[in-house]
């Protein structure tokens, strides 16, 4: 049934052709809130997600419906990144509750692996920022979540 | 030189120690207050609390004119960012790194750790120079791992014993160093000096090439 690997959404919607239906495989590190929402979002779209963690129970939050790979293991150690198909990843997130845990296996990813996408959630802003710099395409939630609540606040 | 030390466990308290008997000046970051404290106390004001992966705790450090920054906690990742940021941020010009899985050597040093050390490796080294059979011993490993110092030993039997250094058929890239024999000073050897039993040769080899260095040194003649 290769249709239901399509990013069915986007097809059914009417928005794309099917030939623009573009299969994205996708490697999540950390299954936390986050991690997990994220893998349902993408999942749901019909893309090839993997999702890992270093502790099983995190894999209560992905959805019943969830049709990729849960895999446990360190996204920082090679062999476990080989095994969850790093080598054919288009993408590669990392989004566990360490800065510098996202920090390393999004380079090893971006520098090792040459993954094409690779985005990681940095907290700290300043660490982020010297990241940055270095061409790793990071995310503060402490800077956006600030932002908005500044708009909130002065609306 | 001023010396800056991320982590207050057992490997920073002897580095720290270590490093002030020389008579550098050394700087401890840990988050912890107790080890703080504790340093404090043994060795004066060389501590202070903070995450050594922050950039504004590296800046209050004066990271800008440290000469070498040494990430010595038992997270591997922590040291990796450590060092990552005194280098990029501050421009220190050495770094150095304690690799706890030794699976993380290699990936430190493409990531740009000057030095990462692992100590796993380090014991393992350590243990194979003791261990007497083995015939080729690494002393060193330099030019970003590419390079090496070996110690081979002539066994008896060797097809090189009772050669001369140039009727080996040594690899290119390899050079003989030095030639260390029972009684006698260490000798640098020439084309012409011929090898005994229990000669013992320093060598500078690239690691593509120490097999066929140690096949020359120590393969056995054949019949």
């Amino acid at each position: 049934m290769f249709w239901r690997k399509l990013p069915v959404a986007c097809y059914y919607t009417g928005r794309i052709s099917l030939e623009e239906a573009v299969i994205v495989k996708v490697i999540i590190m950390g299954c936390g809130r986050v991690g997990a929402q994220l893998a349902s979002l993408l999942d749901a779209e019909g893309h090839d997600v993997t999702v890992l963690d270093i502790n099983a129970h995190s894999f209560r939050r992905l959805p019943p419906s969830f049709s990729g790979t849960a895999l446990v293991g360190d996204g920082t150690d090679l062999e476990t990144l080989k095994k969850a198909g790093i080598e054919q990843a288009d993408a590669f997130v990392a989004v566990t509750q360490g800065d510098n845990r996202n920090v390393m296996a999004a380079q090893i990813a971006k520098r090792i692996f040459n993954v094409p996408k690779v985005v990681c959630r940095i907290y700290d802003p300043l660490r982020k920022d010297v990241y940055e710099a270095l061409g790793l395409e990071a995310l503060s939630p402490t800077t956006i979540f600030a932002e908005m609540l500044k708009d909130r606040v002065l609306s | 030189m001023y010396i800056i030390i991320v982590g207050g466990g057992s490997v920073g308290y002897s580095l720290c120690k270590a490093l002030l008997r020389e008579g550098h000046e050394v700087l401890v970051l840990d988050k912890d207050p107790a080890k703080c404290e504790k340093f404090e106390d043994e060795f004066g004001s060389v501590c202070m609390r903070g995450d050594g992966c922050e950039v504004a705790v590296l800046a209050e450090a004066g990271a800008s004119r440290a000469d070498v920054f040494i990430a010595a906690t038992n997270e591997d990742e922590d040291n990796l960012v450590a060092c990552q940021v005194a280098k990029h941020k501050f421009g220190v010009p050495r770094t150095i790194a304690r690799v706890n899985d030794p699976k993380n050597e290699e990936i430190f040093r493409r990531l740009g750790v000057d030095c990462p050390v692992s100590v796993t490796n380090v014991i393992l080294e350590h243990i194979e120079e003791k261990l007497p059979t083995h015939p080729l011993i690494h002393l060193l490993s330099m030019g970003e791992g590419k390079m090496e110092v070996v110690e081979v030993k002539v066994l008896e039997g060797a097809r090189s014993v009772g050669k001369a250094v140039k009727e080996l058929s040594l690899p290119p890239d390899s050079v003989l160093a030095l030639l260390i024999r029972n009684g006698q000073k260490p000798q640098v050897p020439t084309g012409d000096t011929v090898l005994n039993v229990n000669d013992r040769i320093i060598a500078l080899t690239t690691v593509d090439g120490e097999e066929a260095l140690k096949e020359a040194l120590v393969g056995r003649s054949n019949g």
